[in-house]
């Protein structure tokens, strides 16, 4: 019999610690995959960040450092500069990325350093237990803004994928999301690009992966996924922010 | 015997300069030396200021605070050193820009026309090496070879050129120290 | 030994990372040790390596992790203000026990402080300075010849421990030049780092990972175990200082870096005064060489700590001393250095004999 569905071989044959319904072990099957489709396991090497994807250093087949809370770009940048062979990839969440690692995604994105980064933003921080992200939208009630985020005293959401490719690093930048098959398969290219980007030597690739918490959202996870579509698109669009090899068509 | 130095002056005055040029020339002859610079905000354009330690002992502390010898270029060095100089010691001033005379009855005063002197020869920038050439020419510390050998160094070679006119520049001061 | 060169601490210091196998740097601008990042931008590329600046001592220490978990050797440096920013850093090196060394050319402080030598950060390098239990071999040069060595020494120490060092300057020692030697043979083997991430290919069968997370307390507290048996490892083996004049002296003088300089000065003085004095210069200032202080305080009659700080090592050699005799302080701050003549006024004080 034909096999035509499997682990990929780059994730890890173990129990993750996601919540039912969230969205992380989707973005991690993509990852594996990108990988395995470029055979590239060997030579990867992929950092964990601080929030939901902190255990994702036991997920992954591939070689792994955990970062402290935001820094996942300044260390992916020391192994890249000096293993400039491996293929480098941080997988990072809003808060990680936007809020107290804002300065290092920028710096390492304006660098173009030729890595790979997944950055899953859901719009909240997860693991320590639905508090206010800096991509929370207006209005959104979380633990550090029960009565809904209100601009006046929380200010705005931040749009990574925009703010970066207004920079001249970036070789590509693309939002997606996977809130049904076909974004899902989507979201695949996006990110399978992102890595043969890096194997090419293309320079900085980020893929901003709109996701779900149902847990801190309090929602069954189909309706966490209808939320997206309808309230995080919206403020969010998704598309090709950047790219350097589509002249003249960058968004 | 231990020659502990300040050389002050204006930050483009070459002060920095003639203090490297001592310690080269003593490390060259085998001798301990040290030079530490004053850093910081005064170096953008204000006073700038080095201690030069030049011994046949291992140097103590490279900072001085009682120097044996004091060269000011102008006239806030003067100001702000000759009171530290150790009794019995050695002030070599630039009265080319400094017109006010030095208050100090217990040390040796030499005045030196440095930009003059300088001018004479050709180029302004050299006052530093006319300032040296005083020096050694009262304390002879080390030797003008080893000095010239520090400048081989220091300079690129397309300024290699320009080493005969140092040495000229030293030679006027050690003869203006000795009259 | 090669040809001796005036060099300035900064730069020297530099040259002695490059002839011990480092190729890599990551830094940012501070005064007073803007010439060494600028010493390895200039330099690096010629040998095959790389100066990044960071956007922040905060991304550039993390940059070193990166780069010390993938197996290099690998140098940061900064002044204390971007040293504080650091520490997150340094905890998580320490915790993850990756090699590397970290250059800290002290300044005045606290806050923005200033920008002249001072040795206030003897208490944050010594005692680990982020979170958590762990220690970080601390070296403190009093020349620049010996800043060259402890610099090759450091990323040896960094290897066989598996553990980040610390080079304690100041402003002083990174701005002075003396003449410097350096080892000849330039490192070219390096230790087999067999737990570095490398990729699979370099290691099959087995995954490396590099971290400091432990959520089981158990495990956690079994990490910590080991760290602190590795601690003790380097307190029996690791030890170095200088002693001068200690033995028969009256009054021995604890002095490291710029300080123990000037107490040298001090010393030659109070000799022709008639004055005994020793001095006991901690070259690590962590492992902190007790030994030596137990074996004085059988004989002297009080100690004397000399520090540019408001009193920060005073009180490893109370420890030390454990109450045998005496122990005096006489300290400057802010960027202000001890002159030897206070310095002698201070023996002579604590000696009886008139200031």
């Amino acid at each position: 019999m034909a096999k035509v569905f499997e682990r990929p071989k780059a994730l890890a044959d173990v129990v993750t610690h996601y919540c039912p319904g969230c969205t992380h072990g989707i973005i991690h099957r993509l990852v594996a995959e990108a990988i395995d489709d470029l055979g590239i396991l060997d030579r990867t090497i992929g950092v964990a960040p601080v929030g939901c994807a902190v255990l994702a250093y036991n997920y992954f087949e591939c070689d792994m450092q955990e970062a402290a809370h935001g820094r996942a770009p300044a260390v992916c940048t020391g192994i890249k500069r000096v293993r400039p062979e491996a293929i480098v990839f941080s997988y990072q969440g809003d808060g990680d990325l936007a809020s107290i690692g804002a300065g290092e995604i920028v710096h390492a994105a304006a660098r173009g350093e030729n890595i790979t980064v997944i950055f899953v933003n859901n719009g909240i921080y997860g693991m320590t237990g639905g508090q206010m992200a800096p991509t929370t939208l207006v209005g959104h009630k979380t633990t550090t803004s029960p009565y809904g985020r209100d601009p006046k005293l929380q200010g705005y959401p931040v749009r990574i994928a925009e703010m970066l490719a207004t920079l001249d690093g970036p070789a590509y930048i693309e939002r997606v999301a996977v809130y049904t098959p076909q974004l899902v398969m989507k979201a695949k290219q996006a990110i399978k690009r992102a890595f043969a980007n890096q194997v090419e030597g293309k320079g900085f690739s980020l893929i901003e992966v709109l996701s779900t918490c149902p847990t801190n959202w309090g929602m069954a996870p189909v309706d966490a996924l209808k939320r997206v579509a309808n309230e995080m698109v919206p403020y969010y669009p998704l598309g090709v922010y950047k790219d350097i090899d589509a002249k003249g068509e960058d968004k | 015997m231990t020659h502990e130095m300040i050389l002050a002056g204006f930050g483009g005055q070459g002060v920095m300069l003639m203090g490297q040029m001592l310690a080269y020339a003593g490390m060259i002859e085998g001798k301990h030396v040290s030079w530490l610079p004053s850093y910081g905000p005064e170096m953008r354009g204000g006073t700038a200021n080095c201690a030069v330690v030049v011994s046949d002992q291992p140097v103590g502390s490279p900072l001085i605070t009682r120097p044996s010898i004091v060269v000011a270029m102008n006239l806030p060095s003067l100001d702000k050193f000759e009171g530290s100089i150790k009794p019995g010691g050695l002030l070599i001033y630039n009265n080319s820009l400094i017109a006010s005379k030095p208050e100090r009855d217990d040390i040796t005063i030499l005045p030196v026309p440095a930009n003059e002197i300088a001018n004479e020869l050709g180029s302004d920038r050299i006052a530093n090496m006319v300032v040296l050439g005083a020096l050694l020419g009262t304390t002879p510390m080390v030797e003008t070879q080893s000095i010239l050998a520090a400048l081989r160094h220091a300079l690129p070679p397309h300024r290699h050129n320009l080493l005969p006119l140092n040495e000229q520049a030293i030679k006027r001061g050690q003869e203006l120290a000795k009259q | 030994m090669g040809e001796k060169i005036l060099m300035k601490g900064n730069e020297a210091i530099g040259e002695a990372a490059i002839k011990a196998g480092c190729r890599h740097f990551f830094g940012y601008p501070i005064t007073p040790q803007n010439e060494l990042p600028e010493y390895m931008a200039r330099r690096l590329p010629e040998v095959g390596g790389a100066m990044v600046q960071a956007e922040s001592e905060i991304a550039a220490i993390n940059m070193v992790y990166g780069a010390a978990g993938a197996g290099v050797r690998v140098m940061t440096s900064s002044s204390s203000p971007g040293i504080s920013l650091k520490q997150e850093g340094i905890s998580y090196i320490a915790g993850a026990e990756l090699p590397c060394v970290i250059v800290n050319m002290v300044r005045g402080g606290p806050g923005l402080g200033g920008i002249q030598p001072a040795q206030g950060d003897y208490w944050q390098a010594t005692r680990g300075g982020g979170h958590g239990d762990y220690r970080v071999l601390v070296l403190a040069p009093a020349g620049i010849q010996e800043m060259v060595d402890v610099v090759q020494d450091a990323f040896d120490l960094a290897d066989k421990y598996r553990n980040p060092v610390m080079i304690l300057g100041d402003g002083m020692m990174g701005q002075m030049m003396e003449p410097v030697m350096f080892r000849d043979e330039a490192v070219t083997k390096l230790p087999e780092k067999d737990w570095a991430t490398t990729g699979t290919r370099h290691h099959p069968g087995r995954r490396n990972v590099i971290n400091s997370l432990y959520l089981q307390p158990d495990r956690l507290e079994e990490h910590n175990d080991h760290l602190q048996r590795k601690y003790a490892e380097i307190e029996a083996n690791e030890v170095r200082y200088e002693e001068v004049d200690v033995e028969g002296a009256e009054l021995v003088v604890a002095a490291y870096g710029t300080t123990a300089r000037i107490v040298r000065s001090a010393m030659e003085a109070a000799k022709q005064a008639g004055l005994r004095v020793g001095l006991i210069r901690p070259i690590t200032l962590w492992p902190f060489p007790v030994e030596p202080f137990e074996r004085a305080a059988e004989h002297a009659k009080a100690f004397l700590s000399v520090e540019m700080s408001a009193g920060q090592m005073v009180e490893d050699v109370r420890l030390a001393v454990n109450g045998k005799k005496s122990v005096h302080f006489y300290g400057r701050t802010g960027g202000m250095v001890p002159t030897p003549e206070a310095v002698l006024a201070k023996f002579k004080e604590i000696l009886g004999g008139e200031a």
